[in-house]
């Protein structure tokens, strides 16, 4: 070669992009991996609820609500109905709370409820008939779910109910004001709708007689029976069961209880309770309770609701006798384990009406001729993973089966047994729930989080919601609903933010496309890690390379 | 400020992008067919984010330009990483000629389009702190008091880092390098040293002047894109924390930059003709040692004897906070 | 057309007709008429679709003729001594990317001691920057051997100086016949850069080149500036084609008789002393040795007009055997001689010649005639040593005033 046809500056010039031919993925001693981890909200959602996913679908707006409504009701076929009565234990563990107020899951899944009502979204066809039939006992939550499940797989279910209408506990414990109930109604309906069959009046007495006529027998009958103490009480006075009250008050025969009621308990349906009393007329409603606060089972904002409408709270007493409008109350005092001890201290407090809220059992009359059917601590023993009890064939899910005594629960356990009743007829061996890796708080880089509070859901006024028996809480506008779904984090998945694929120094991530997220390079990938840094929701890990 | 505001949407606009935004409002480095003018390949060290942050300015600069880009590169660890001969990490039309030059190169490169007729094609520059606070400051300064139609930012890792990490005008109070060891009564750079190219340029009365780091890409691509709307002399200088040189972790190098800003240590400002034009707020302020613990250089600031230190570098940022008002009035 | 101009402003007009698309001007005397001129006709539009750019420092100066170049314009610019080393580190970094830039260097003495009169040292610093260095012996030669460079460092992709003696040649008013803008425009190709930035087809100039491959790089460069020796001989032979006139070339031969510039001078014989000497010392040179021809003292002028590629073969044929070579010049490399005696000293290796270094006129000396005369006589007669310094005086440079040597060490 002569130099006069030498390139002009070889060693010096070369073309663009020709970096491409040195792969700089051989430095790397950690690499980035996309994982998917559950985010504490789902963790906590006894219904088991896909939340982060259909929150995501439901910020995408109107193009996105029906898809979000369906991924919901996968889980849950009540969800107008739990986006009101739900105590939303995913909005306690969400973990927006620490950047600044937990996301308003609950409300969200209320729109997405009355949303499909309005529109008249049916549930999803059921698979092709299986052939089976399968009987539910009982059609609160549990029941409800169970069938709706077991009709989602193919099966003919059957639902019987002693009650003149469906719903159980929703339909005669829960206080209109909390649930409406053409809202219960109508999604009952559209579980019907599916074809399962819902027989009311129907007492199912004989488990020998139910498992002749069905393959499987799913127990759901709730606990719909008050406790009750004993208490020393004279001829005049009025004692009544909190939860008959709020049972004929559904039922439309409200009961007259004077201006003056005390409610005996704790617990949810003390507050329930004591709230119908106020609308119902009492100016005073005083709910006794032997212990703290601290330990009081009514979940605190159904405390902080009752309280707002005027519920007084009479902590650590107890009713130690009722004698016409005369209660006598005795001051108890936590001992240094926690348990409240009477002091001797008596007062005295009027009251027309004493409401015994103090817990309820289940009815376990049908279980007379089924001795393998084992009962303890009055609810029906089930193995753990398959919920099945002594009986083959015989399942039982809910408040008459060990565990809370939610609505929540009783669909999650609901929709377990109709799982498991599904393995069962089949027959497999029903496999235990996964144990899920969980997005806590830590993996989260929250300064990607713009500020936004929660949007609250406009309660009426205090002094208008005593008077009747209206709707306490308003639901979300779409606006809001998709603002609120927009606040979700994303715990421990990828919903495609951009950072790792922006923030990547050696330009080694891959964008796929709307949905189909990012694909590492390791060609070139050197492991710095800002993807994982960076990544809002935690949903990449660096794990250590081995070569 | 300039930075754009997006609706809220689940991450605001502090993210990259988001599967939520619009076409309109997705950052430049959000879309699948970016340019990726400093693409793969290159050899930075982990975590660079002078890498990053040239990828960033560059790909919002050639399609703000329609890919009619031309750039002229100082000598520094940009240049060496990215062009070891015969691979090129680059794909605009990229020169590197000196380390004191790339003002004076890229002057040179507008001259000859203007005089082609060629005023279609825009001239980027760019360089270290070195190649612009120091040595090549005389280029700089002459291309901006000229008003020469040239871009120039500034990737400032506040020092030497390609020879080994020394010292520059633009390292830090304390900060220990190689030629000013942590040993002896004030360990470190002096304090009382360095100079603020960003007031520099200021004072050159150019058309624009700004500041940004990689903590705020919106930011930063809003600057870059004001910046290739004018014509004339424009310096940006980017805060580009180098891992190496700062002792960090290499996945620190974004949260380090966060740091720096909303410390009140690093003021991310833009100027028009002189004046202060923009401030960015400081939006979750964290004390000086959020950004100085986990550098390797200011080590000896959480030993026994650092408290003073500390404390005139909590000094330095309450006067950046008040000079620049980084509160915005709600302190 | 003939004209008196001053040597400065021939340069100017010359390279004002080769149309740079960016002139860049920093200022520094003995140059500072040359960069002058051309602002003024960037003004007037004589120098139409140019940019002319008032940089900070010969450093920038270079530094923006690299851009220029780089993206496709032909770019100028004129420096001289402190003004070249400032700029040094640029100097060669162009050469080193292959950009034809041209440059006129106005010759002076480099300190300190600060002095702004003509010698060689600047260019002689940057004998090896990679740089075409043309000297020109008069006024005529240094305007014609703007263009000359132009087509060169532009066919070569390397760039070029054009070196002419400061104050002596650049203020210095002759009668020049300059080429006009219609000729040049026949003459000189337009600019095609071999590598140009251009967003259409985008490429990466100045990477960096390890140890594997920096020697080759260098060897390719090597190779082409083999090559600029021939380039330069033919387009200087275009030009004398063109314009009827000799310019630039390797070498220049003067003609035995009447000591004229004669291309077809035949050459010196073994008999002869032959004194070689670039720029414009060659003038005094005609001069000087007209007499002693005429006494039939064997003596010949030779003329170095391409210092960087260093034309060893022209430079033999034109010696032919001479038995003494007599290189007068204008730079030193201190503790060895003359700077063109050391290449002229290469080149004659392994021959018989006896070659005398006259170190004349640093720092703006007058070298005169009769010193020269002198020089050749006493190299004839066996008197001159190896190295001398014309007109040297014997009592050293003048004493300081009293007082000041205190404040020595």
């Amino acid at each position: 070669m002569s130099g006069h046809d030498s390139p002009p500056t070889v060693g010096v010039s070369t073309g663009p992009a020709t970096s491409l031919a040195y792969h700089t993925g051989t430095w790397r001693t950690e690499r980035p991996v996309y994982v998917d981890l559950a985010p504490p909200c789902s963790l906590a959602c006894p219904s088991g609820e896909d939340i982060r996913g259909w929150l995501g679908s439901t910020q995408e707006g109107e193009a996105g609500f029906e898809k979000a409504w369906r991924r919901l009701v996968a889980a849950n076929p009540l969800p107008a109905v739990m986006g009101r009565i739900c105590y939303h234990p995913c909005q306690t563990a969400c973990n927006r709370a620490s950047v600044d107020e937990e996301v308003g899951i609950n409300a969200v899944e209320r729109f997405l409820g009355d949303t499909a009502l309005e529109r008249g979204w049916a549930l999803p066809a059921p698979a092709a008939q299986s052939g089976r039939r399968v009987l539910v006992v009982g059609s609160g939550p549990a029941g409800l779910s169970a069938a709706y499940q077991l009709r989602q797989r193919g099966h003919a279910v059957t639902v019987r109910e002693a009650a003149a209408e469906p719903g159980g506990m929703m339909r005669y414990g829960i206080p209109a004001y909390r649930l409406p109930r053409d809202v219960l109604a109508a999604e009952i309906r559209r579980i019907e709708a599916t074809g399962v069959r819902v027989e009311c009046g129907r007492r199912v007495d004989s488990l020998d007689d139910a498992l002749a006529e069905y393959d499987a027998v799913v127990l759901t009958v709730g606990a719909g029976v008050a406790h009750h103490v004993d208490i020393p009480a004279g001829a005049a006075s009025k004692i009544v069961d909190a939860i008959d009250v709020l049972r004929d008050v559904a039922s439309g025969h409200p009961p007259l209880l004077g201006r003056r009621v005390a409610v005996y308990g704790g617990g949810n349906t003390a507050m329930d309770a004591a709230r119908t009393a106020r609308r119902l007329g009492a100016s005073d409603a005083v709910v006794v309770y032997r212990r703290t606060r601290e330990q009081m089972p009514a979940h605190p904002t159904e405390l902080a609701d009752a309280v707002g409408e005027g519920v007084r709270v009479q902590w650590l007493s107890t009713i130690s006798a009722v004698d016409g409008p005369r209660v006598t109350i005795e001051r108890m005092a936590l001992d240094t384990d926690g348990v409240p001890r009477g002091t001797g201290e008596f007062e005295e407090l009027d009251a027309d009406t004493v409401l015994l809220a103090v817990g309820q059992d289940a009815d376990l009359s049908l279980l007379t001729d089924a001795p393998d059917v084992v009962v303890a601590e009055g609810v029906v023993q089930v193995d753990p993973v398959t919920l099945m009890t002594g009986r083959q064939g015989v399942f039982a899910a809910g408040d008459v089966s060990p565990g809370s005594r939610t609505a929540t629960y009783a669909i999650g356990r609901g929709a377990r047994a109709a799982k498991a009743v599904d393995a069962w007829l089949a027959p497999r061996v029903l496999p235990a729930e996964p144990v899920a890796r969980e997005a806590g708080s830590d993996r989260l880089n929250p300064w990607y989080y713009s500020d936004a509070p929660k949007q609250h859901r406009s309660e009426l006024e205090a002094a208008r919601r005593v008077t009747g028996f209206e709707e306490v809480l308003a639901g979300l506008d779409a606006e809001h609903a998709v603002f609120e779904a927009r606040r979700c984090m994303s715990c421990g998945s990828c919903f495609e933010c951009d950072n790792c694929y922006g923030m990547c120094p050696d330009d080694a991530i891959r964008k796929l496309g709307p949905g189909m997220r990012y694909e590492i390079d390791y060609d070139y990938c050197k492991g710095c890690g800002i993807c994982a840094a960076e990544c809002p929701c935690g949903a990449i890990d660096m794990v250590p390379e081995v070569r | 400020m300039t930075t754009v505001h997006i609706p809220f949407l689940q991450t605001g606009t502090l993210a990259v992008g988001g599967r939520l935004l619009t076409e309109e409002e997705r950052s430049v480095q959000s879309h699948a067919d970016r340019p990726s003018s400093l693409t793969k390949g290159h050899r930075a060290c982990q975590g660079c984010a002078e890498a990053l942050a040239a990828r960033w300015v560059m790909d919002t600069a050639v399609e703000a330009a329609g890919g009619k880009l031309v750039v002229a590169n100082a000598t520094g660890c940009l240049e060496v990483f990215s062009t070891l001969y015969p691979e090129s990490a680059w794909k605009p039309p990229w020169i590197h000629s000196l380390f004191a030059n790339a003002a004076a190169v890229a002057t040179g490169i507008a001259a000859s389009l203007h005089a082609q007729g060629r005023d279609d094609v825009r001239v980027l520059a760019q360089g270290g702190d070195g190649g612009t606070v120091d040595i090549g400051l005389a280029a700089v300064s002459g291309m901006f008091e000229r008003n020469d139609d040239v871009l120039y930012v500034c990737y400032d890792n506040q020092g030497y880092m390609n020879t080994g990490v020394q010292r520059s005008s633009a390292t830090p109070a304390t900060a220990r390098t190689a030629t000013t060891p942590a040993v002896g009564r004030h360990p470190g750079q002096a304090f009382g040293q360095g100079k603020s190219m960003v007031k520099i340029a200021m004072a050159h009365e150019i058309p624009y002047v700004a500041s940004a780091t990689p903590a705020d890409l919106r930011d930063l691509e809003a600057k870059v894109r004001i910046a290739m709307s004018i014509r004339g002399a424009r310096y940006l200088h980017v805060l580009v924390p180098c891992p190496l040189g700062w002792g960090s972790a290499s996945s620190a190098s974004i949260a380090l930059a966060r740091a720096a800003v909303q410390s009140g240590i690093f003021p991310v400002v833009e100027a028009r003709a002189g004046e202060l034009t923009g401030v960015e707020r400081i939006r979750e302020r964290v004390d000086v040692s959020e950004y100085l613990r986990p550098q390797a250089r200011f080590a000896h600031l959480f030993k026994p004897g650092g408290e003073d230190a500390l404390e005139r570098w909590r000094a330095l940022a309450e006067a950046n906070i008040r000079r620049y008002d980084l509160l915005g009035g709600a302190r | 057309m003939r004209e008196v101009l001053e040597g400065s402003q021939a340069v100017a007009r010359t390279v004002a007709r080769c149309r740079p698309g960016v002139v860049c001007a920093y200022p520094i005397s003995p140059q500072t008429h040359i960069v002058e001129a051309l602002s003024v006709m960037a003004r007037t539009g004589e120098l139409a679709d140019c940019e002319y750019v008032n940089v900070e420092s010969e450093f920038s100066a270079m530094s923006v003729a690299i851009g220029a170049s780089a993206a496709g314009s032909r770019a100028y610019t004129a420096t001289a001594s402190q003004g070249l080393l400032y700029m040094a580190e640029a100097v060669y970094n162009a050469a080193g990317m292959g950009l034809p830039i041209v440059m006129t260097v106005a010759n002076r003495a480099v300190g300190a001691p600060i002095n702004i009169w003509n010698d060689h040292s600047d260019a002689m610093a940057m004998r090896d920057a990679g740089w075409l260095q043309l000297f020109a012996a008069d006024n005529q030669e240094a305007a014609d051997l703007h263009v000359i460079a132009f087509a060169a460092a532009e066919e070569l992709g390397i760039p070029a100086m054009v070196c002419m003696d400061g104050f002596v040649l650049t203020h210095a008013s002759d009668v020049v016949e300059l080429a006009t803008a219609d000729q040049i425009d026949a003459f000189l190709p337009p600019y095609r850069p071999q590598q140009v930035l251009d967003v259409d087809h985008p490429t990466t100039i100045g990477t960096m080149a390890g140890p594997e491959s920096f020697t080759e790089t260098r060897y390719l460069q090597h190779l082409r500036f083999l090559d600029a020796a021939d380039v330069i001989a033919a387009w200087s032979d275009r030009f004398r084609a063109a314009f009827g006139r000799e310019a630039g070339g390797l070498i220049a031969r003067y003609s035995p008789d009447t000591l004229d510039r004669d291309a077809q001078a035949p050459p010196a014989s073994s008999t002869d002393l032959t004194v070689v000497a670039m720029g414009s010392v060659v003038g005094t040179l005609q001069a000087a040795l007209a007499p002693l021809r005429a006494e039939g003292v064997p003596v010949r002028l030779v003329g170095v007009s391409s210092f960087r590629p260093f034309p060893e073969a022209a430079l033999r044929d034109a010696l032919g055997g001479s038995r003494h070579v007599l290189v007068v010049d204008r730079a030193l490399e201190l503790g060895a001689g003359g700077v063109l005696t050391g290449s002229v000293g290469r080149a004659l290796a392994g021959t018989r010649s006896r070659i005398h270094s006259v170190v004349a006129g640093l720092g703006g000396r007058p070298i005169l005639e009769a010193s020269l005369q002198d020089a050749v006589r006493r190299a004839l007669a066996g008197d001159l040593g190896a190295l001398e310094f014309l007109d040297l005086k014997t009592g050293g440079v003048p004493v300081p005033a009293a007082g000041a040597s205190e404040v020595t060490r």
